[in-house]
């Protein structure tokens, strides 16, 4: 079983970081999910595997390593927010850039910088 | 503790001036003063007793373990430099007041001042090395803020810049010296230290100790070759100038010389390192002070060279050396502050600094020109005046020395040529500034300054004189101890003006005569200096370096950085594959470990495989947005599965709510997304990232693999244990989250409304063009919110509210908890947007849900907090059990209202980010503030 799910790990961080290197935005979002399936299962693997003994007192021992279960659950929360927040960013580079590139810098729209400036002056 | 409130009151008083700048500029003037002269006043009370002979030391552990401490001393030497902070300091705050323009509010430079003044009093109060660097590297950052006060200019910046480089770089070195000292002594308190100077200076350590110690200090007091930023920081506001380059900052480095002066004076090496630099400066400060044109130029070499005199008699290593160097550091301290503030002035009414175009002002402002010559006089040693006195206490310390030998008549011979450079440039400052005919092109016609500008030169050059005159009623109690507190007894010195026709009289009188002569000759010197002075300087070789660092990085980024996201990604991944793969190619690695495998069983095996196709699925349909988001939401409903299916039944509710969650959110986005044209991929990159990507899903599948298949020991059986009878739940991953960790939960929770923070800045006046159709061209439908859908969801929020409660309240002891309840619930109230949209659900929940996350998190917090009234550590919780019908045994732990505040956060969060992006979807909304911001 061991074998099985460690499988499907690779799985989801081969699929997930072959999405991370796409150009669209979209792309790397959904490979950025991807991950942190993979990230949770593997954290959430490093207890153990246990069938029919959940961490709860009343259930009887034994019991399945509670704190790995802890760590993934709020970082399953977390990395909604941070779904969120990149899915968020891809917005707003749409609306700031007018691409969905992920390298588009729009460089012909940005001020020049005043570290910019200042290295003009020095010379 | 009242020396740590001597330093306190500034540190901490530097946020009034710029709260109460609001009201008008007096408001943070007096701010400012009113801290220091409580100060002063602390220190004033506490005199008497350290005039006495007591010195008053105060002690508390701070880091025990780094030998760290917040003990503090107020001894003779520290009183003396305390009086001279404060005084100056207050003087200094008038003066600044009318110095600078009216448009400036003044509170950002008040607090700057007053951040420096406690650093600097925390210099030389400490009692402890450790304390004494932090202190140290405090004056270093504020008086680069403070030398770039105004950083629109070029010029301010460089030299504050370069000021921060050479006494923050002395400052490491000094650290560094600092640490040698502590392992030599064994302790890091200054009281140890000071009392073990043999065996400082027979230890085989003690000459890179001293190296290091010396780099620091002659870094902070400006002594060759360091001595150029001085010069450069004369960019800052002249208040500044007077304050940090006469008074304090730069004395910091000859403090430090008279603080180590028990443990490391007296030895070869201290006479030829400290006195020779201190010579060189003090005559090559002198020499180039005489060339300068800029009022403020002349003034800062000037200070170099009487610091280098300073240095100079700290070297020689004689008690009565140590007298007259502590008598100048104070004689100094005030002629040039109200040189400085005289300086002031005169570019304030002139509008220039530049004495080629300064001339004649006597006639335009005599009561400042009295003044300032007055104080000139002081600096050039003129009798009557306190800088003769100490300078004639130097003349005779050379005529004393005896370390040269043969050779000792050089050194009264530099000393007396000094003098007289100190004359010629003391007499160019007067005769140059006011009188030398009339003034040319000034920008401004000059007058008097405001009469309370005049008032704090006044008093210093008043101090200039009653020094001069009557030394032993003034000075000499203070001089005393603190010579005392670096002797360890009081030398038998005489503070006369008059000692009869002896040879320093004689060397005072040459150097008079010969300065006089000098500048009556000055063109001819100046043609002179100008044909065969090296055209060589310090802040040019250092800006130098500057640049070609600056270029050399410039060029090491252009080559490898192409601003590309997906190469940065491919780099970080690559560098990783390589790092975790090294240990595991090289070591012993075996892959199974000794843990039984668990049985392969048939639903597990389905569940996984349909995960592993899904993922795969999802890489295949990427560009068929829709398609994809479907089949990703498959691959979470397995994660889901997984964990339900191995014993976590509370990640499985947290999976399932977030799961519907992000569903929306991407489905909401999506409609902004349609996706840019395909861009063509080299075959190359291509196959890059294909082996990349299988390369690091095989290694973290071996990884996965080999963890799954061992047993480590875990801290996990502690929590089993003790989460019935500490934690009061029987939920042990619940009681894990909120009570054994809960600081980290608060720590997460945090995180959270962050991110919503972020979230919502970032929609913030968002404008996307709303599409009229698919990608396809088929048009959206009309009916925006169909009315069954809204029929059917309205039901659905009560009851969804309800099993969030619930699962709110049996979270400690059965699967659920704040994170899920609040999922659960933002899941209720995300299908009412839905449905029946924005506006509908606004007009019915008038609820701020940025008020919803700052109430979670106080809550939280709060709850920790609690733990404390009852002296337990933050975030112990306590337990009640009172047992309600339905619900079973309900907990009433403290832990329960750090969940509901867990809750508050997770559901505002959740909302606050789904909300701002579903406001966009409002045609011609123009403005996308939350609800939080009205």
């Amino acid at each position: 079983m061991e074998l099985l799910l460690a499988i499907a790990i690779g799985v989801l961080v081969a699929g997930g970081l072959y999405l991370v290197l796409r150009a669209q935005t979209f792309s790397v979002v959904l490979g950025l999910v991807l991950l942190s399936y993979a990230t949770n299962l593997f954290l959430f693997a490093s207890g153990g595997l246990a069938r029919n003994r959940p961490a709860l007192i009343a259930a009887g021992p034994p019991y399945t390593d509670p704190l790995p279960q802890a760590l993934v659950l709020t970082a399953i929360v977390i990395g909604f927010a941070m779904t969120a927040f990149v899915v968020v960013l891809a917005l707003r580079a749409r609306a700031e850039l007018g691409s969905e590139h992920v390298d588009e810098t729009g460089a012909t729209l940005d001020d020049e910088s005043p570290d910019d400036a200042d290295k003009e002056e020095d010379r | 503790m009242p020396i740590a409130a001597i330093i306190l009151l500034p540190l901490l008083g530097a946020a009034l001036p710029p709260l109460v700048a609001r009201h008008g500029r007096p408001a943070p003037a007096w701010a400012a003063a009113l801290v220091t002269s409580a100060a002063l006043a602390i220190t004033l009370w506490l005199t008497p007793q350290v005039l006495a002979g007591g010195e008053i030391h105060s002690h508390r552990d701070w880091i025990p373990l780094l030998g760290l401490s917040l003990s503090f001393r107020l001894d003779g030497l520290a009183l003396l430099f305390v009086l001279l902070i404060t005084g100056i300091g207050l003087l200094v705050f008038l003066y600044a007041f009318y110095y600078l323009p009216a448009k400036d509010g003044l509170g950002r430079f008040y607090a700057l001042l007053l951040l420096f003044q406690g650093a600097m009093l925390g210099i030389v109060l400490s009692d402890n090395l450790l304390l004494l660097l932090i202190f140290w590297e405090l004056t270093s950052l504020s008086s680069f803020l403070l030398i770039a006060y105004n950083p629109q200019t070029r010029v301010a910046r460089q030299g504050a810049r370069m000021a921060l480089a050479i006494t923050a770089g002395g400052g490491l070195a000094l650290l560094a010296g600092f640490l040698l000292l502590g392992a030599i002594v064994g302790s890091f308190e200054l009281s140890v230290v000071l009392a073990s100077g043999d065996l400082v200076r027979e230890h085989p350590l003690h000459l890179p100790a001293l190296l290091l110690i010396l780099a620091g200090a002659f870094t902070k007091s400006a002594q060759f070759p360091f001595h150029f930023w001085l010069p450069n920081a004369m960019s800052a506001p002249t208040p500044v100038s007077a304050y940090l380059h006469s008074a304090t900052m730069v004395k910091a480095g000859v403090f430090l010389l008279a603080r180590l002066f028990p443990v490391f004076s007296g030895t070869e090496t201290w006479f030829y390192l400290v006195g020779g630099v201190g010579m060189f400066t003090l005559l090559f400060g002198a020499y180039i002070a005489i060339f300068k044109h800029d009022l403020k130029g002349l003034l800062a070499y000037s200070t170099i060279s009487h610091l280098g005199l300073i240095t100079f008699l700290f070297g020689l290593g004689t008690p009565l050396g140590a007298v007259a160097a502590l008598f100048h550091v104070g004689n100094h301290a005030v002629f040039k502050a109200s040189l400085f503030m005289a300086a002031g002035i005169i570019d304030h009414e002139t509008g220039t600094r530049d004495m080629r175009q300064i001339n004649g002002l006597w006639r335009f402002m005599p009561y400042t020109a009295t003044l300032a010559m007055v104080a000139a006089a002081a600096m050039a040693g003129v009798p009557l005046l306190n800088g003769f006195l100490s300078k004639e206490m130097f003349f005779a310390e050379t005529v004393h020395t005896d370390w040269l030998g043969p050779l000792n008549w050089l050194i009264p011979t530099a000393a007396t040529l000094a003098g007289i450079f100190a004359v010629a440039y003391s007499m160019r400052f007067i005769h140059d500034v006011f009188f030398n005919g009339a003034p040319i092109d000034l920008p401004r016609t000059p007058h008097e300054p405001p009469f309370w500008m005049k008032i704090p030169v006044a008093v210093l050059v008043a101090a200039c004189l009653l020094i001069g005159i009557v030394p032993a009623q003034t000075v000499r109690p203070i001089l005393d101890v603190g010579v005392d507190s670096l002797l360890g007894f009081s030398p038998d010195f005489s503070l006369a003006i008059w000692h009869g026709l002896s040879l320093p009289f004689l060397m005072s009188l040459i150097a008079l005569l010969g300065g006089l002569a000098l500048y009556s000759q000055r063109q001819r010197l100046f043609a002179a200096h100008d044909r065969y002075f090296p055209r060589t300087s310090g802040a040019a070789a250092f800006q130098y370096t500057v640049l070609r660092v600056r270029q050399l990085a410039n060029d090491l980024i252009a080559r490898i950085d192409n601003e590309s996201l997906r190469r940065y990604v491919a780099w970080l991944i690559g560098t990783t594959i390589v790092l975790a793969a090294t240990p595991l190619l090289l070591g012993d690695f075996h892959l199974a470990g000794e843990r039984a495998p668990t049985p392969l069983d048939g639903i597990a095996a389905t569940i996984l495989l349909v995960l592993a196709v899904a993922t795969l699925a999802t890489v295949r349909v990427r560009r068929q947005r829709l398609r994809a988001l479907i089949v990703i939401s498959l691959v979470g409903l397995m994660v889901t599965l997984t964990f339900i299916h191995f014993s976590a039944p509370d990640l499985a509710l947290t999976q399932l709510s977030v799961e519907l969650i992000t569903t929306v959110l991407m489905l909401l986005a999506l409609f902004f997304l349609p996706g840019d044209p395909a861009l063509s991929v080299s075959r190359w990159r291509h196959r890059r990232d294909l082996t990349l990507a299988a390369v690091a899903g095989l290694g973290t599948a071996i990884v996965a693999f080999a963890l799954m298949t061992r047993t480590t020991p875990s801290i996990s059986d502690y929590f089993l244990a003790f989460s019935k009878p500490f934690g009061g739940g029987q939920n042990v991953v619940n009681v894990i989250l909120v009570d054994f960790r809960g600081l980290d939960t608060l720590g997460e929770i945090t995180v959270l409304a962050i991110a919503a923070t972020a979230i919502v800045a970032l929609l913030w006046r968002l404008r996307l063009p709303i599409r009229a159709g698919d990608p396809t061209g088929r048009p959206w439908a009309d009916d925006r919110h169909p009315l069954i859908m809204a029929a059917m969801s309205r039901p659905l929020l009560p009851l969804a509210l309800t099993v969030a409660v619930f699962i709110l309240l049996r979270g400690h002891n059965s699967p659920g908890g704040g994170f899920i309840a609040g999922l659960v619930a933002a899941v209720g109230l995300i299908l009412q947007l839905l449905a029946s949209g924005l506006a509908w659900t606004e007009a019915r929940l008038r609820v701020s849900y940025f008020a919803l996350v700052g109430v979670g998190l106080l809550l939280a917090a709060a709850t920790g907090l609690g733990s404390l009234a009852f002296d337990r550590p933050f975030l112990t919780s306590a337990t009640l059990h009172p047992h309600v019908s339905i619900l079973g045994d309900l907990e009433l732990a403290s832990a329960l209202a750090f969940d509901i505040g867990v809750f508050l956060v997770v559901l505002g969060t959740v909302m606050l980010i789904l909300e701002g992006l579903g406001r966009l979807n409002r045609p011609g909304a123009a403005n996308m503030s939350p609800r939080g911001e009205d």
